[in-house]
């Protein structure tokens, strides 16, 4: 019973950092409809600037704020350089368009930084400390919990409560409509992929500790579980990414706890497979979304 | 019937999609607290117009003159700052978003911006809608609730395409006699697009007839509700 | 065009191509001459690229049929061909009968392919991507849970008889990498020429008409699958062949994207154009590498080629109007553009 507490706890802390992720997916597909397959990739060479800048200046934090200010960066720029020239009569175009980042980002990272795994410091103690005689959290598990929940409010209030999310809720709904209304289009779409970049940093910022460190592929599981968990939630549904990422997250832990790290990933395809064969729009989605 | 004073002034403006055009030089202007009807048969290029002149449309050639401005190289979305708003045929709500941010949206580019009680006013259905998704309203009130939203951005120049589309004929007379009377208390200007002519021309100044994307006639639109033979010919009754 | 215009033209292709109906044999047969001269004039290393441009050609040919003329893009078939590659292994660690076993090893794939088609055929786009490449992310899970029979990160020997008579083991590999290629390729050249080509294009291009004239779209699509799959399969085997071990390094996801490029590189559906793919595949790399040398990184080593085949892949598919749906068929295009 213990031993399920803790995995459940750090089951939510997993899954916090997949929610985070796949809410970086659901931005982007919510603004472009393009399943942005480049995420992780750009979400790890962020983390390495970030590392960088941490190593060199002796600051954890400063390393951290440059990551996600890098995220925010290097979402506006790939969508303004390479994506806002994909042709959109195929959604296949975005999806191959994305691969090409991944391979000039992963192959850039490889010649900076070599493809060995670099530590990855967490800002906070990994070891679980007790509550009540179990063991179920660590200090660096609860700042996950505070860093995604503060992603997840923040997000609500920027697209429900301020202008500029209802802008880019409408030029995402409606394109042409709304530059009738006067919203720069083109303008939310290139805050929409900075934004969602930046959340996706974040995740690796969080992720990236807890596993083997920093490697230009470190982010590849990592998209596919977040992608599960989007898909699980609906692709459009912000609300379906969390619970679908604390869905994922909770799975994959008992897997691992119980059956071994190693069948972990075979559960993700697996729950892919039936969440995509069972429930293709998911859990949350209105919008028929499978054929898109 | 152009004069120095007109609000838009259009002369030879020949567009349409890619290489062949739709429309071919035509010249028209919309005065002040004027209304100018655009009729046609289906196809004739009236949301042609429309979109070429809210900048949707690329200019092939032309000019577009409002208020002394020449709109060709100005962005779709400058064009409302400019005060010129445009319902698109389909009337274009926003149906994931509720009705309040719909007229929100709509006067979203003004600073300050202004309180939507006065569109609430022209239209009470909306107010009892408030919080109703886009796709929950019925098309009486879809129509009414992107009309509004146009007004919420204060236009000068109003561009409307068949606002009577799929309305009852009470629901387009109310229609019809908000404009009117938007027109005589604001000074509002509207070119109208409407296949409904009875209804457009009771309330337009003047009539404009396109014809495969050329304007056969330009009347008064009294004369033209009179005028039997461009009725059958372009017309249809 | 309408469906009435289409058919008519199909059926214009078809008369047509009926004269053309040895084309692909008689160029099998003339590039089967080509290697097989080429095989005595290379120095072994140079054939030794020579055999894995022949394996990467089995698995690019069944790949740009399945994405060219189906539509269907799959990122999983790194997963496919380390299927077939393992399937070997296995097969040769006990019989070592090498025909039997890359027969075999088809077979497994074809039917791990029929598995993964079948829910294919109910995804499209960026969902099928997604599943796709999660197939591709899990090899090395799988080789390390069932570590007792895949070894896990370690891999396998693929035990191998060597050459008949005095041949350079390097010949032997180009022999038997380009039988399987050319082999391949014809039953490939012959398969799209017919109905099930035509089937396959039909669904790509407009699946509710496709459905309206009769065509099995899930059908189709599972055996599009199915049969890239196979081609898959076979390229594993003929990579085991060739490195004589296979491990998950061997087929990590980088593998799949490089066959995507590949391929569109090429020209998406086009057996020439995967013939290309398949060169470039061995020659950037070959080329990064000798940068590298020269250079004296070891930082280099790989990721140029990695970041070369990314630039080219992003540069290719936003020149290219209209993207991936622009390369399909440039054979007709042009027939239709100098009709005008
Ligand atoms: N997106 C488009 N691309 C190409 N041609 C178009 C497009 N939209 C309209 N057309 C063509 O332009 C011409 C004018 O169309 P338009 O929509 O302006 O007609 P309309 O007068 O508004 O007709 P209706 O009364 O049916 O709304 C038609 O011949 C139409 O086929
Ligand atoms: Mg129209």
């Amino acid at each position: 019973m213990d031993r399920f507490l803790y995995l459940t706890f750090d089951g939510l802390s997993r899954g916090a950092v997949y929610a985070a992720f796949a809410l970086a997916l659901v931005l982007i597909w919510r603004a472009a409809r393009i399943v942005n397959f480049a995420q992780g990739a750009m979400a790890v060479a962020t983390a390495y600037v970030g590392y960088s800048v941490a190593s060199a200046t002796g600051s954890y934090w400063l390393g951290f704020v440059v990551a996600i200010a890098g995220g925010l960066v290097l979402g506006a720029v790939v969508e303004r350089v390479v994506m806002r020239f994909v042709d959109h009569s195929s959604p296949l175009n975005g999806v191959v368009v994305a691969l090409g980042l991944v391979l000039i980002i992963q192959g850039v990272l490889g010649m900076i930084y070599g493809n060995d795994y670099r530590p990855a410091e967490a800002p906070f103690s990994r070891d679980a400390f007790q509550i009540g005689g179990v063991t179920l959290l660590s200090r660096f598990d609860l700042f996950v919990f505070g860093a995604v929940g503060a992603v997840v409010v923040l997000l609500t209030l920027l697209f429900t409560r301020t202008s500029t999310g209802l802008r880019m809720r409408a030029a995402a709904f409606a394109p042409d409509v709304s530059r009738l209304l006067g919203v720069p289009v083109g303008g939310m779409l290139t805050l929409g992929w900075a934004l969602a970049a930046a959340v996706g940093s974040l995740a690796g910022m969080l992720v990236i500790p807890t596993e083997l460190g920093l490697h230009p592929n470190a982010m590849d599981l990592l998209f596919i579980s977040a992608f599960t968990a989007a898909v699980l939630g609906g692709l459009d549904s912000p609300v379906g990414a969390v619970v679908g990422g604390l869905v994922v997250g909770l799975l994959l832990t008992y897997v691992s706890g119980y059956l071994g790290a190693n069948v972990a990933p075979m559960a993700v395809l697996i729950l892919l497979v039936v969440v995509l064969l069972s429930r293709p729009d998911g859990l949350f989605s209105k919008a028929k979304a499978r054929t898109a | 019937m152009s004069n120095a004073g007109d609000l838009l002034k259009v002369e030879g403006l020949t567009a349409g999609y890619g290489a062949a055009p739709v429309l071919h030089e035509v010249t028209l202007s919309v005065g002040a607290g004027r209304i100018v009807a655009v009729l046609g048969a289906n196809g004739a290029g009236k949301t042609t117009l429309l979109r070429t002149l809210s900048g949707l449309l690329p200019l092939a050639a032309g000019r577009v003159m409002f208020d002394g401005l020449d709109l060709r190289g100005v962005k779709v979305e400058k064009m409302v700052r400019h005060g010129i708003a445009h319902v698109p045929e389909g009337r274009g709500v926003v149906t994931e978003l509720t009705v309040d941010e719909n007229l929100r949206l709509g006067g979203l580019w003004r600073k300050p911006r202004e309180p939507l009680d006065e569109i609430y006013d022209l239209f009470p259905a909306l107010a009892q809608r408030k919080n109703h998704l886009g796709h929950q309203l019925s098309g009486g009130e879809r129509q009414m609730l992107a009309i509004g939203r146009a007004l919420a951005a204060k236009p000068r120049l109003l561009l409307l395409d068949e606002p009577s589309l799929g309305l009852a004929p009470k629901i387009t007379s109310q229609i019809m006699g908000l404009l009117r009377d938007l027109r005589d208390r604001t000074g509002l200007a509207v070119l109208l697009v409407e296949q409904n002519v009875r209804s457009a021309l009771s309330i337009a100044d003047e009539g404009i007839v396109l014809n495969l994307g050329r304007i056969a006639a330009r009347e008064k639109a009294d004369k033209l509700a009179d005028d039997a033979d461009l009725r059958h010919a372009y017309l249809g009754f | 065009m309408t469906i009435v215009e289409r058919l008519a033209t199909t059926t214009k292709n078809r008369q047509k191509s009926r004269q053309n109906r040895f084309v692909p044999l008689a160029g099998v047969l003339v590039g089967a001459a080509v290697i097989v001269v080429l095989t005595y004039t290379l120095p072994p290393f140079r054939n030794y690229q020579l055999a894995t441009i022949g394996a990467y050609l089995c698995v690019t040919a069944g790949l740009t049929v399945l994405t060219g003329l189906n539509g269907q893009l799959s990122l999983g078939h790194g997963a496919l061909m380390a299927t077939g590659a393992y399937t070997l292994a296995l097969w040769q660690d006990r019989f070592n009968l090498l025909l039997p076993g890359i027969v075999l090893a088809v077979v497994v794939t074809t039917l791990a392919g029929g598995v993964i088609g079948l829910a294919a055929a109910r995804l499209r786009g960026p969902y099928l991507a997604g599943l796709t490449l999660a197939v591709a992310v899990v090899v090395p899970s799988i080789t390390s849970t069932f570590d007792n029979t895949f070894n896990s990160d370690q891999g396998l020997s693929v035990a191998l008889n060597p050459p008949p008579g005095v041949i350079p083991v390097e010949q032997w590999q180009v022999w038997i990498c380009w039988a399987g290629a050319l082999l391949t390729v014809l039953f490939l050249a012959y398969l799209v020429r017919g109905r099930f080509g035509r089937d396959m294009r039909a669904v790509r291009d407009d699946e509710t008409a496709a459905k309206l004239a009769g065509v099995g779209v899930a059908r189709t699509q599972v055996l599009a699958f199915v049969v890239s799959a196979a081609c898959a399969g076979l390229s594993g085997a003929l990579f085991a062949v060739l490195a004589q071990s296979v491990s998950p390094g061997a087929f990590p996801l980088t593998l799949s994207l490089f066959l995507v490029m590949a391929i569109v590189i090429g020209g998406l559906g086009r057996l020439t154009g995967a013939l290309i793919g398949a060169f470039l595949l061995v020659a950037l790399p070959s080329v990064a590498q000798s940068i590298a040398e020269d250079a004296g990184s070891q930082h280099l080593e790989g990721n140029l080629a990695l970041t070369f085949f990314g630039v080219v892949l992003v540069v290719v598919m936003l020149a290219a109007p209209g993207g991936l749906a622009s390369m399909k068929f440039p054979r007709k295009i042009r027939k239709q553009k100098g009709q005008e």
